[in-house]
């Protein structure tokens, strides 16, 4: 183990401890955005896990997303089934999803599988809104609890945490140095021994169960639940911008861009509240073009040119 | 230097067809253990088809390949390279992100003979060492010169002990020193016994390297012997030079 490595992970440790304190700190307007910052950096940080090593940009964000506070909205409102109950089932129904999606499509490569997460959540949301409007009686699904916001970002802070640890983990096991193979070149990791298709799909369902829990997290904060809201495009992309902003070949990368952005995005939200969308266009097209390797690339750029 | 021994590698009519092409048509040999057997013939003869059809690049259409009587035909690249298969690309493809020691690594983690952590560092070393890359270990990949990238690439097959070798066109695009380095990477590995097919186009190191050719014309086995014997064969010159 690398000195690098656990002065890294102590580094998370610290800034955990202190983000802790955030809600004694303040409430109001200041809390409910940095709600919105951890479930982001929670989401991008997940979804890093997977696209960082291996560069299969994915869109599933939002289907994972709506899976969880969806299915918890179902199980309260419908069934009667407590909150923490659905935070255990919800997450490992995104697993067979993840499971199934990714045995379906990772063996495409490049942009098939893209447009298929994309498609993903626009099929599930419509399904969903389908069979509720047709089955269920259209009527709205209430998720009813005692937290606060400073207890959702809490939890939200725990599940970011965690996931960290486990991209850390990850990063130093032999399956991410096998997905580091295959983010660098598929065919030539296939030849070495790689179960190329495994290794992508654990860790596509190691993803796929954090990023719903966090949908169950976040849906007390909505209360009122319909598939339109949970299973949001906007939100997939809001992911992949925020992590490329960040620079998604280290694992802290996705927290950095998710700080900056959240901020700008309520500057836009509250400014420019009819033309969201195209701002969302416009920074992502700038960041692409600007910075392509992120805030930790130019931040590694710019030791490299003091070392040198 | 090791006498070939009894045949480690079986392939049996062995086909394969591109929609209506016939790329490799009902080809037939064995590689024997510590044989360098090369692959030759002209282009488009389907040699590179019949060494990914090894390495289980794609499935066979029909046919069949054995080692040491285990099928391989059929099975996903990842568990032909587990069974004991390693190979290197005609267009060198080495892992650029990497480092030269963990592009070795790579090849030691998951393949036929595994290891990892210290003892794959320190497996890699050596193995650089001996490839003659010793003193480029701490440089960045994309700073290596073509024939170095081609050492590279094939330490990283080395690096699984592999039962047998592919070397797809290794020596293709050397100046002649390099080439001459080269040969004699390649010959050194023949002495240490090891098996290898490889595909080639360079005369002198076919005359040099191999115990045994067989060539190849339209998919098919138009020859097969020692090398002054395949290439003073009519069929073989008329194949490469066509007819007088």
């Amino acid at each position: 183990m690398t000195q690098n490595g656990w002065k890294e992970l102590g580094l998370i440790a610290g800034l955990v401890v202190i983000a802790a304190f955030v809600p004694i700190m303040t409430d109001g307007y200041w809390l409910t955005i940095a709600v919105t910052a951890m479930m982001y950096i929670a989401l991008a940080t997940a979804w890093t896990l997977f696209s960082g090593p291996t560069h299969y940009i994915s869109l599933a964000t939002g289907a994972f997303f709506g899976v969880g506070g969806y299915l918890v909205a179902t199980g309260m409102s419908d069934h009667d089934i407590s909150f923490w109950t659905m935070a255990a089932v919800a997450p490992l129904v995104a697993v067979a999803l993840a499971a199934l999606v990714g045995a379906a499509t990772l063996r495409l490569s490049g942009i098939y599988f893209v447009i298929f997460t994309l498609g993903l959540a626009e099929m599930i949301r419509g399904l969903v809104s389908w069979v509720q409007n047709n089955f269920l009686g259209s009527r709205g699904l209430y998720v009813l609890t005692d937290f606060t916001e400073a207890h959702i970002y809490w939890m939200l802070l725990g599940v970011a945490a965690i996931v960290y640890l486990i991209g850390w983990l990850i990063e130093r096991s032999k399956l991410g140095f096998a997905l580091k193979i295959i983010g660098n070149d598929e065919g030539v990791a296939k030849h070495l021994g790689i179960n190329t298709a495994a290794a992508k799909v654990m860790l596509f369902m190691i993803t796929g169960y954090f990023t719903a829990l966090v949908g169950v997290i976040i849906a007390p904060r909505y209360s009122y639940i319909e598939p339109n809201l949970v299973f949001s495009p906007e939100l997939s992309f809001m992911v992949v911008i925020m992590a490329l902003l960040g620079g998604t070949q280290r694992l802290w990368g996705p927290i950095i861009g998710v700080i900056p952005f959240i901020l700008l995005w309520e500057t836009i939200t509250v400014s420019f509240p009819y033309s969201t969308t195209l701002f969302l266009g416009l920074s992502f097209l700038l960041i692409v073009y600007f910075i392509p390797n992120g805030v930790v690339g130019l931040i590694e750029k710019f030791w490299k040119r003091r070392d040198a | 230097m090791t006498k070939p021994g009894r045949p480690l590698l079986k392939v049996q009519g062995l086909t394969k067809r591109f929609g209506g092409l016939v790329a490799v048509d009902t080809m037939t040999f064995d590689v024997h253990e510590n044989e360098v057997l090369g692959l030759i013939g002209p282009n488009g003869s389907g040699k590179t088809t019949t060494m990914n059809l090894i390495s289980g690049a794609f499935p066979p259409s029909s046919g069949s390949i054995t080692m040491n009587g285990r099928r391989l035909s059929g099975l996903p690249a990842h568990k032909i390279a587990r069974e004991g298969v390693a190979r290197t690309f005609q267009l060198v493809r080495i892992l650029p992100g990497l480092s030269l020691i963990d592009n070795v690594v790579a090849g030691a983690a998951f393949g036929h003979r595994k290891r990892w952590g210290l003892e794959a560092e320190q497996f890699a070393r050596d193995l650089l060492e001996r490839i003659g890359l010793g003193d480029q270990i701490h440089l960045p990949v994309g700073s290596l010169t073509y024939i170095d990238q081609k050492r590279l690439e094939l330490a990283r097959a080395l690096a699984s002990e592999p039962k047998v070798l592919l070397l797809d066109e290794w020596l293709a695009g050397l100046n002649p020193t390099e080439l001459q380095d080269g040969i004699d990477l390649i010959s050194q590995l023949r002495q240490e016994g090891r098996t290898i097919i490889l595909v080639e186009h360079v005369m002198d190191a076919i005359r040099s390297l191999c115990d045994r050719c067989i060539v190849m014309n339209s998919g098919a086995k138009i020859a097969e012997g020692t090398p002054s014997d395949v290439l003073s064969d009519p069929e073989v010159i008329r194949a490469y030079l066509g007819d007088e």
